[in-house]
């Protein structure tokens, strides 16, 4: 079980922008009547997207209000899902896969490329405020291991050269392509496939 | 080799496109009323014929979990769920079906929906998966727009809304009845079975929960019909199933090959060989980082399928391939499998929630070599206290891979750790209600 705890300063209010709620009052509409509470999860992550990346304590109150649910099952469900953040992280948002399939591939040198060109430490700002990194748990791209996330994209056949240069684009605020490093096509072997060729060379 | 004409995932690499245009090339969604038109029974039947295996992990006959969906449609309406929160190490099969053949999903939600009388369905995916969400959504708006989807579906004269509900990282929620809880707004925290979900499910109505990569395979099954998959592998094991062979390997990849193909062939032919040579290899971890590992010895004669590796003591889970070459220290890569359970455990049992921290930190310490004699049959001890001891199967799942490490590699961690104990066990001391104070007398 993680343990994760909300930030120690929090803002005053929330409130939706009309854009937020133009989108959560669709996503309320995919439940059946009555069920709203099912819309939590998607309202957070509307909540977290205007909220640069995190979710105040204020927004799950809001949020609870919105929902007509009760605020601690608005908590509840914020602090029990790893991907919620509970205190600001950076604008890019380094996200390191470091479980076995990632690790005996050498996850660990991006850990290190982390700790080289963002900060020395897990969930801290870099020095320009602008990036800060953490390990999790297998994000589902073992073949293309080591890999890494950044926000929403997928960063795959990396090793800690590669990982430097995209983190110095990141830093310069551009936004590396994501995708293969090693250019090879999504989840094909490399070099050596044997199978679907017709279609390959088509 | 499978041939390439047998391949239900022709484009599971992208070399041709996702949309609709291109999937309808490659046989999607041509007569789908037809085979809606045969009836339920038909459909039921013709999967029962094919013999398809659930392709999440635990392999239930899916024919057979669709024929338990009331017949009759009572006063609450049914539910499908699609399970795409796939989350367990060394397994990303469901990611490129949901990137690149999302229109087999969705063709095959309408099918199970007809099947198990559901006019909605619901995806549910891994948060992480945003992108191959975006992609999902993206191909079930082309669907509602070319009407194979939405009112009267594909002319079939069946209603069908698919929505997707993205989860938010938790591995937990891959169990279907957290799944179940998670959709509803709640922590994901598996229930009790009985009720099952097929009586008694989301919102409390009737539920089906399948796999993506199982719902994927039905329209293929339908067309080319229940013998066709069922000629492919063995009895009780049939069909194709997409492995993913991550890890030591030259080329590490994803492909569809038969059922039962030899271990040994899918890594040499596919993945291009382990690193270092054959010679080098140290254990397999043949179905997800749950499924107990399998040494070098066996993975010689080993085929994939759910029975033969049952046999071996593991089992085929995703089939998500993890090969791990003698470079690598054993003990800390089982570590860092139990620290991904114990970071991932919902809180709920407590032999779960604090035994799967247990095993993590003596393992930690037993790769370091500091731990004691007689903590390598605690260890053991520890996994038999979780396992069956729990509400839901993550306790058998973090619990197995630590005693597969036990069966098979006890040498190596006793070698290595070989402490005296600290506090010396005397036989001939009776057990006291004080047996404390004894022991620290004699520390």
């Amino acid at each position: 079980m993680s343990l994760r705890r909300p930030a120690k300063n929090q803002p005053e209010s929330f409130e939706f922008s009309p854009s937020s709620m133009e989108e959560a009052n669709k996503i309320v509409l995919k439940y059946p009547e009555g069920k709203q509470q099912s819309a939590v999860m998607a309202l957070l992550y509307i909540a977290q997207k205007q909220n640069d990346n995190w979710i105040p304590l204020a927004a799950m109150k809001y949020i609870a209000k919105f929902l007509d649910m009760p605020y601690i099952k608005v908590y509840e469900v914020a602090t029990f899902y790893t991907m919620y953040n509970l205190s600001p992280v950076g604008k890019y948002f380094v996200q390191v896969c470091t479980t076995t399939p990632c690790m005996i591939r050498g996850a660990n040198k991006l850990v290190e490329a982390c700790k080289e060109k963002i900060s020395d430490k897990e969930n801290e700002l870099s020095n320009d405020k602008s990036c800060s990194w953490m390990e999790v748990e297998c994000l589902g791209a073992c073949v293309n291991a080591p890999m890494m996330q950044i926000n929403d994209n997928y960063y795959e056949d990396l090793d800690k050269e590669k990982t430097i240069e995209i983190f110095d684009k990141i830093l310069k605020g551009e936004d590396p392509k994501p995708g293969s490093y090693r250019g090879r096509l999504n989840t094909e072997p490399e070099n050596n496939r044997k199978t679907l060729m017709d279609i390959k060379n088509a | 080799m499978l041939k390439d004409q047998d391949r239900i995932f022709k484009n599971l690499y992208n070399d041709m496109g996702a949309d609709v245009k291109s999937a309808q090339t490659r046989g999607d969604w041509v007569n789908t009323s037809e085979f809606i038109a045969k009836g339920r029974d038909w459909i039921i039947n013709e999967i029962k014929d094919s013999q398809l295996r659930g392709r999440g992990g635990a392999g239930f006959p899916t024919g057979l979990k669709w024929s338990f969906a009331p017949k009759e449609v009572g006063s609450r309406p049914h539910y499908l769920v699609i399970n795409a929160d796939e989350s367990e190490p060394g397994t990303c099969k469901d990611r490129d079906i949901l990137r690149f053949e999302p229109h087999k999903l969705i063709e095959g939600c309408l099918i199970a929906s007809y099947a198990v009388q559901a006019h909605v369905c619901y995806i549910y995916i891994r948060g992480e998966y945003f992108i191959e969400g975006q992609k999902l959504q993206s191909a079930i708006d082309e669907a509602y727009e070319k009407n194979l989807i939405g009112k009267n579906a594909a002319g079939t004269g069946w209603d069908l809304d698919i929505y997707i509900h993205y989860g938010a990282g938790a591995y937990i929620c891959g169990e279907e009845t957290a799944l179940l809880e998670s959709i509803e707004g709640k922590k994901g925290q598996p229930r009790l079975k009985p009720p099952f979900p097929a009586l008694i499910g989301l919102y409390g109505c009737p539920t089906i929960i399948n796999n993506v990569e199982t719902i994927a395979v039905v329209p293929t099954i339908l067309r080319r019909g229940g013998k066709w998959f069922s000629s492919l592998g063995r009895e009780k094991n049939t069909g194709t199933k997409i492995f993913c062979i991550s890890g030591n390997v030259k080329n590490p990849c994803n492909v569809e090959e038969e059922m039962n193909i030899p271990l040994k062939e899918l890594i040499e032919v596919h993945a291009g060989g382990v690193i270092g040579g054959w010679e080098n290899l140290q254990a397999v971890i043949p179905g997800g980082s749950s499924m107990p590992l399998i040494p070098k010895e066996k993975c010689e004669t080993l085929t994939m399928d759910f029975d033969s590796l049952m046999a071996e003591k593991s089992g085929l889970g995703t089939a998500g391939i993890v090969v791990i070459n003698k470079d690598q220290d054993i003990i800390k890569c089982m570590a860092r499998i139990a620290r991904f359970y114990k970071h991932e455990s919902c809180g709920q049992c407590t032999p779960c929630r604090e035994g799967s921290g247990w095993m993590w930190r003596m393992l930690e310490r037993m790769a370091k070599g500091e731990a004691t004699k007689d903590e390598v049959d605690m260890l053991g001890d520890v996994t038999n206290q979780i396992a069956g001891h729990t509400i839901c199967a993550f306790g058998e799942g973090s619990s197995w891979p630590v005693q597969g490490l036990l069966r098979h590699f006890k040498k190596e961690i006793e070698e290595r750790n070989n402490l005296d104990p600290i506090v010396q066990k005397k036989n001939n001391i009776p057990y006291l209600v004080d047996q404390h104070l004894l022991d620290k007398k004699n520390a």
